[in-house]
């Protein structure tokens, strides 16, 4: 990831798309644990880091923002101290700067009468307003990074478009990189340059957003954007919903983890791996078929 | 057994379902003067045989305490409720529960709304103990035909609900409603708790199951999108009140209440041409307190086109402002 870029991760549950953000953070819930390869953070490497190299990291380098913002605060500490806390626990700044720091950080997040609503306690704040202040938490350090792991998945859609506004302004003004991790196509679409789709704990398809969601070429993508209604639909089409379950990640299928359910597989899907490789000019796919292969009478017979 | 797996046909004229003036008021607190949550406030709207009615709001608009209270799991706090041309809220004991023989409920969430210490069968059986119709073969027989029919193999039948899996356990709530032969089927948020290459499997299989048994659906979900493909007319709430109904196209292509429109400006979309032209509408502040809600147009202290005084003081009656599309604002279309 560049700095200041934006990246989606999209897939179901299960998908290993939280896995994969936790792994940034080396913070893999036990008894789980990082096996192989590296995670590169500035050159240097998260999971050989020591524990107190690790505390210095996590939040001031790459912060998080959860799916339910009411559990990841204490429900019994102003919200303004929470914040100052956040930068307390950090050496970026002093006792007094933190102070000062937490107005207008909520002032940035556009909470309406920051210096008032810094003395409330969450309970008294609305779950959109909550979200904000996570995000001003998250922020509070000036992180090279935040990752948000299904951000506005618990708010209604008007304050789902606020917060998706809202990100989007912060990685303008502060070009704080941005990952995004949503089972929904469409959210990714509105923040994010580049796309990760991930199946089974894999990254199946990667590239630029617009290209893989104009031209998916893994099945999977083809078959999750159309089995989603699109408020833009203009008839009543049927939608495509993919066979079966996605699979029991202690008990993987051979072969392509895909092919149970995929409609285009081929002979050599069940038996080999395929390998993530580069399909167009910066977009990589994980399949022996390609869906440029499959023609359009094939495509619609599956519809 | 005493009605087959079939369409149980209902020679009728005008409508299904037709609530007039709808209330329901929550007491909340104690003591004198106790406030009310008005969750529902003077709702009216007719659902038609056969159709789908989509019915969308953000949490809190009471879109679900209306469907409860069309299935009369509450009270209605006044107003009329009409089912098959007959007062739903003045029926008591057994007539009320013939009633509810045709019309069912699917719940959100499969993992809470069905009974974990009882097999498959047993709970798709229990309506039908329930109504004493049948004797224990033939309602072993009609459970496995509306397993079939949902997409549940029926050797499955001794097994418990853990076994299934999300979208599984929302056929056997689907299997459950069905295996009455109701006319009206309440969905409250059917596919919301579901993963995303499973809801479409739900959405079809009621399509399917809808056609196939002259079904009435009244669809309840946040998910403007899924709303748009599944319903012939769609309408949206906001605070207690309905704002605007109309045809699935035009409340889509041409909304004429504002909140409807901001709402439809917020969903993002996956395809990038639209996406790059769509212009988000932000509301100010928060929803308002259904306790006090705001006088007037209760959506005016939030609305982006609301004109003082008249927004605050009078409140915009449900009116036809176009064929077959009725929305309650002062200024319809204007924004």
């Amino acid at each position: 990831m560049e700095p200041g870029e934006t990246l989606g991760i999209v897939g179901e549950s299960g998908s290993g798309k939280s896995m994969t953000a936790l792994s940034i953070l080396n913070l893999v819930p036990e008894p789980g644990k990082i096996t192989g390869g590296q995670i590169l953070f500035k050159n240097r490497d998260v999971v050989s880091m020591t524990d107190g190299e690790l505390l210095e990291y996590r939040g001031s380098d790459v912060a998080m923002i959860f799916q339910d913002p009411m559990t990841s605060m204490n429900p019994v500490l102003r919200v303004g101290f929470q914040i100052e806390e956040a930068m307390r626990a950090h050496a970026r700044f002093d006792k007094q700067q933190a102070k000062d720091r937490v107005v207008p950080l909520l002032q940035r997040v556009r909470i309406p009468s920051p210096k008032e609503r810094a003395r409330d306690f969450p309970h008294q704040f609305s779950g959109g307003m909550r979200q904000r202040a996570m995000i001003a938490m998250g922020l509070s350090n000036e992180p090279s990074l935040l990752i948000a792991d299904e951000p506005t998945t618990a708010l209604d859609v008007t304050v789902q478009a606020q917060i998706l506004e809202l990100l989007k302004d912060l990685n303008r003004e502060l070009k704080t990189a941005i990952i995004l991790i949503s089972h929904n196509v469409a959210v990714i679409s509105s923040l994010c340059e580049r796309v990760m789709v991930m199946y089974a704990g894999r990254v199946v398809e990667e590239g630029p957003t617009r290209k893989v969601f104009d031209h998916p070429e893994h099945p999977y993508t083809w078959s999750l954007l159309r089995s989603v209604p699109r408020v833009d639909e203009r008839r009543h089409e049927r939608l495509i919903s993919i066979q079966g379950m996605p699979p029991d990640l202690a008990r993987l299928p051979s072969g392509c983890k895909f092919h149970p359910r995929c409609p285009f597989k081929v002979e050599r899907c069940a038996r080999e791996e395929p390998p993530l490789e580069e399909v167009s000019p910066g977009q990589d796919a994980r399949c022996w078929v390609l869906m440029s292969n499959v023609t359009k009478e094939a495509q619609a017979l599956k519809t | 057994m005493s009605q087959p797996l079939a369409v149980v046909p209902t020679h009728r004229d005008g409508p299904l379902v037709s609530l007039k003036d709808v209330v329901k008021h929550f007491p909340t607190g104690g003591g004198f003067g106790r406030a009310v949550v008005r969750a529902v406030d003077g709702v009216s709207f007719d659902i038609a045989h056969g159709e789908t009615l989509g019915l969308v709001g953000e949490s809190g608009c009471g879109k679900s305490t209306l469907g409860r209270v069309i299935m009369q799991l509450h009270p209605a706090t006044s107003g009329s409720i009409k089912f098959e041309d007959r007062e739903l809220t003045t029926m008591r004991g057994n007539e009320l529960r013939q009633a509810r023989q045709r019309m069912q409920i699917i719940f959100q969430d499969p993992y809470a709304s069905l009974n974990p210490r009882m097999t498959v069968g047993d709970i798709i059986a229990e309506p039908l103990k329930n109504f004493r119709l049948g004797n224990r073969r033939e309602r072993e027989k009609k459970v496995q035909q509306v397993m079939k029919v949902c997409g549940l193999n029926p050797d499955f039948a001794n097994r418990y609900p853990h076994e299934f899996s999300g979208g599984q356990r929302q056929r056997i709530g689907i299997a459950r409603a069905l295996v009455l032969t109701p006319s009206l089927v309440v969905c409250d948020e059917p596919i919301s708790a579901l993963d995303v290459s499973i809801q479409a499997q739900i959405v079809n299989l009621l399509e399917d199951l809808q056609a196939e048994f002259k079904l009435t659906y009244l669809f309840i979900a946040h998910d403007l999108s899924v709303v748009r493909h599944v319903s012939d007319r769609v309408a949206v709430m906001y605070l207690g009140k309905i704002v605007e109904i109309a045809t699935s196209k035009d409340v889509y292509d041409t909304p004429l209440h504002p909140y409807t429109k901001v709402l439809l400006s917020s969903i993002p979309s996956a395809n990038a041409e639209i996406e790059a032209h769509r212009q988000p509408i932000l509301l100010k502040g928060e929803i308002p307190s259904p306790i006090n809600p705001p006088s007037g147009c209760r959506f005016h202290t939030r609305c982006p086109i609301a004109q003082l005084p008249i927004c605050a003081e009078v409140e915009p009656p449900l009116e036809m402002k176009a064929s077959g599309h009725v929305a309650a604002c002062h200024f319809a279309g204007k924004l």
